[in-house]
């Protein structure tokens, strides 16, 4: 245990300082793009004067350490910003005002992250039982007529966008047939029965298509699998083939799928962002693609570094998981 | 009624014939091993008496009977059935076949549950109990490790348990100790031996190594190119072959018994007029000196030394054999004698003050080439190093051992042509590739690299522990002529006792990184001084059946008086 407890303690530093990172190469990205920031914050119609009011209040002249520093000691300390007309406080985990809406970034992040995460763990559990599913039939069918179908439809799938499949699930499931409502967001803390029904189709759409990759992936694992040494021994002591594949075979698939997963929760986080547009979900995706239109600083680095903390908890969850599936595994 | 009868049985793979005809009975309790090179068919047969070749593609035709059952016709149920609990196979490489992701008791246990009905806690009751039959102490405990927390002889042991659990009547051991060392493979070896007096179930072993063969059965069926050469009780065909292959092959395994001939080793007068003292060569012709040398891996804490204060010499047209079972540092030493590592104390010293250039041949001969490039190019590589290295370095900086380093293309070529007929392979063999040529071939091609160099010393890594034994001896006779003709120093490092002593003049003997005896092969293998040495040699098998009984009893009040000390 005591290496567990080692293990945590530096994958910690190991995200604070990725994290760091993360937050001064958006700086210096931001700074050194093109465009002038205050003319687009304050609009088409604002007057010189007006533009220069706008570029003093958020500090865009300060060199680009001075504005960093300020963005560090709001994240530890707090900060108040006056917005012209108040003055607003702005607690520990700062990180500033959106330039656009004055709205802290921090209430905007927890007002989106609920419907991202809500979008993408519902998905990971179908495209999980989705693919590792087929991938299994597949592997257990190989050769015949199963297999190639299977196959096909998981060719298919890696090759459709997203908003293909999404856009003719709503169309016949909501609009022909007619049996759920066209999605709208509820939150779950509001109605869990009618957020789980709305999320049913982006969740659906989402999965299928990242459902294919792990069928590709279990696939291809157990057979590799299959063709190992200690399957021979199995056979050779009439063990049955059903518990062949799903006990022994099987297992070799976890690793490379825990893998994956952790890849696709942590990236989906953020970029979700197709199926967020196509269901009208106020999740990260759509914000920070916002975010970057119109040059909000604050928001951008927010969003960022909340989508790189989760990539980074994926693949320490994974690390994890790795360890339990396979004793042979050491945490460092 | 025979446990095992085959009937003219035949196994093709895409109308290759592995196995040609082949009959055999096996008594109830008896022991036959099936002896043979590789390609030979045996583990084909083996397979074939549990009908494990359905369903992969191979024809099997002919009748094969195990145990009343016909596994031919057999449904798949009732092979299953035969499967582990009737016969049950204990395989070659006891770490990839056991489950890497299960508690070994477990697997066992689920073995067991698939042929009785018993319930989860009495499978698992019987693991512990089969377990501890094969001699895993505290098995209790231990039952619940995975296959990479047992070392291999325990892995195997751990094998031998699942073939026990449902008490067999016949025992399949595919090449059983093929992957063990010395030591271990006698301890394996005398427990088949121990099961099958108080079990009584028969045993049909598959193994390259007649010495093994002369070990554990009653009677040995010789196989080549899938057929029978000769069957019979194992004092007979051992002692007294009737068939040409089976003198020939028993004339190819290295003996422990047989010091080489005096004769043989003298350096060819005149040979390498352009090594030994010629150049620089210290006056009693030692060509290569490590004093002291320490390796150590890993930090802090879990650091250990691989090679521990190891001292020795090599001279001119000598070979010094090091032999030493896994993790005995042997390989280590190796490669820190050619420079590929560094020591961690301890110097390694040039005879006379020049250049040691040692080379190296590598035990794989097929992943110790690269597939990707002909033979040629590969045995070129170091001309042309040594080419541009000359060519960079200003005139008369230090000696040159050695012919002048070729520098252009037709005279690299020529110069792979030659040494591919060096070492008896044809020059027109420049551009092919390795997996072109078979595993002798291919060592032959390694040798010719080395040899490419220049070098004064080769250090060979269980050159030939790749091969058959007859391959085995045709290369060990090439190095052995090499030697002589071009007044190479060898240091050959094998596990294999006894090639060891074929090809060696003096010896030293490693044991956790350490040498616990060195000196002239006669005196280390004629009287051995050192507890671990002797204890090497008994328990290398004997070819002869009786020697082997004798050997067994020993070894078993050995055992006995240790257990009680």
């Amino acid at each position: 245990m005591n290496g567990f407890v080692g293990f945590v303690l530096r994958r910690a530093v190991g995200t604070l300082v990725t994290l760091a990172a993360i937050s001064v190469i958006v700086y210096v990205v931001f700074y050194v793009t093109p465009g002038n920031v205050a003319q687009i914050t304050c609009g088409p119609r604002c007057s010189p004067a007006q533009v220069q009011q706008v570029a003093d209040q958020l500090h865009l002249a300060d060199p680009l350490y001075e504005r960093y520093w300020h963005f560090l000691q709001g994240l530890v300390a707090g900060q108040d910003y006056s917005t012209g007309t108040a003055v607003q406080h702005c607690p520990a985990p700062c990180l500033g005002l959106s330039y656009q809406s004055d709205q802290q970034v921090t209430e905007l992040i927890l007002t989106k992250l609920p419907v991202s995460l809500s979008l993408v763990l519902g998905a990971m559990v179908m495209w999980l039982i989705l693919g590792v599913g087929t991938g299994v039939l597949s592997a257990w069918r190989r050769g015949r007529l199963t297999e190639r179908v299977l196959t096909g439809i998981t060719l298919v799938g890696v090759a459709t966008p997203v908003f293909v499949i999404g856009l003719v699930l709503m169309i016949v499931v909501c609009g022909e047939l007619e049996l759920l409502p066209f999605p709208q967001y509820v939150k779950f803390t509001d109605d869990p029965e009618q957020w789980a029904w709305n999320l049913l189709l982006p969740w659906l759409s989402l999965a299928l298509i990242e459902a294919a990759a792990f069928a590709r992936l279990t696939r291809a694992s157990m057979l590799e699998t299959l063709a190992e040494d200690h399957i021979r021994t199995f056979r050779a002591y009439g063990v049955g083939e059903r518990s062949v594949i799903g006990r022994h075979a099987l297992r070799g698939a976890f690793a490379p799928v825990i893998a994956l997963n952790a890849n696709n929760v942590g990236s989906a986080v953020g970029g979700a962002v197709l199926t967020e547009t196509l269901f009208g979900l106020p999740g990260i995706g759509r914000e920070l693609v916002h975010a970057v239109d119109v040059v909000d600083l604050p928001v951008v680095v927010g969003m960022v570094l909340v989508i790189g903390f989760f990539v980074v908890i994926a693949n320490a969850v994974a690390d994890v998981l790795y360890a339990v599936a396979d004793r042979r595994v050491v945490l460092a | 009624m025979s446990l095992v009868r085959t009937t003219d049985l035949t196994v093709a793979f895409d109308g290759l014939r592995a196995v040609d005809g082949l009959s055999f009975t096996l008594a109830e309790g008896a022991a036959l091993a099936l002896v043979g090179e590789s390609g030979s068919g045996k583990s084909t047969v083996a397979s074939a008496l549990l009908g494990l070749h359905r369903g992969t593609g191979a024809r099997v035709g002919g009748s094969v009977e195990v145990a009343g059952v016909d596994v031919q016709r057999a449904s798949e149920d009732e092979l299953r059935r035969l499967r582990g609990a009737r016969a049950a196979m204990v395989f070659q490489d006891p770490l990839s076949s056991l489950d890497p992701y299960y508690a070994i008791g477990d697997q066992i246990a689920e073995v067991y549950r698939v042929h009785t009905r018993a319930s989860r806690r009495t499978a698992r009751a019987r693991a512990v109990e089969v377990l501890d039959r094969v001699g895993i102490a505290d098995a209790g405990r231990r039952s619940r490790a995975r296959p990479h927390e047992f070392s291999g002889g325990m892995r195997q042991r751990a094998l031998i348990a699942m073939a026990l659990a449902c008490e067999p009547a016949l025992l399949i051991a595919d090449e059983p100790t093929t992957a063990l060392d010395v030591t271990v493979q006698a301890q394996i070896l005398d427990l088949l031996h121990t099961l099958r007096e108080e079990t009584g179930m028969g045993l049909l072993l598959v193994t390259h190594d007649v010495g093994v063969a002369a070990e554990s059965a009653d009677e040995v069926l010789v196989m080549r190119h899938g057929r029978v050469v000769e069957h019979g009780p194992v004092a007979e065909v051992l002692g007294n072959p009737a068939a040409s292959y089976t003198r020939e092959l028993l004339g190819a395994v290295p003996r422990l018994d047989t010091p080489r001939a005096a004769a043989d080793r003298k350096v060819v007068a005149g040979a390498a007029a352009d090594g030994g003292a010629a150049d620089g060569g210290a006056a009693d012709g030692v060509v290569l000196e490590a004093v002291g040398l320490r390796r150590e891996f890993g930090r802090g804490k879990r650091t250990f030394a691989a090679v521990d204060d190891v001292s020795l010499t090599v001279r001119r047209g000598e070979t010094l054999g090091i032999v030493g079972e896994s993790g005995s540092g042997k390989t280590t030493l190796g490669r820190m004698l050619v420079g590929l590592l560094e020591p961690t104390a301890g110097r390694i010293l040039p005879g006379g003050g020049v250049r040691p250039d040692v080379q190296m041949v590598f035990q794989d001969p097929v992943s110790s080439l690269n597939p990707r490039r002909s033979v040629g190019e590969s045995i070129a590589d170091p001309l042309r190093a040594r080419a541009r290295g000359r060519a960079a370095a200003p005139p008369g900086s230090g000696p040159a051992p050695g012919r002048e380093p070729v520098r252009d293309e037709a005279g690299i070529r020529g110069r792979v042509r030659e040494l591919l007929e060096r070492v008896g392979l044809e020059g027109a063999h420049y551009d092919r590739y390795p997996h072109e040529f078979s595993g002798g071939q291919r060592q032959r091609v390694g040798i010719a690299r080395a040899l490419a160099a220049d070098p004064r010393v080769i250090v060979c890594d269980e050159p030939v522990s790749a091969l058959d034994v007859t391959t085995q001896a045709q290369v060990v006779a090439l190095l052995d002529e090499l030697r002589r003709e071009l007044g190479l120093a060898l240091v050959f490092v094998a596990h294999d006792l006894a090639v060891v002593r074929q090809v060696s003049d003096r010896v030293a003997v490693m044991r956790r990184g350490r040498i616990v005896e060195y000196g002239p092969a006669d005196e280390v293998y004629g009287s051995p001084r050192d507890p671990y040495t002797k204890q090497l040699l008994a328990a290398v098998p004997a070819l002869d059946p009786a020697v082997a009984a004798a050997r067994r009893a020993t070894r078993r009040t050995a055992r006995r008086h240790l257990a009680e000390v």
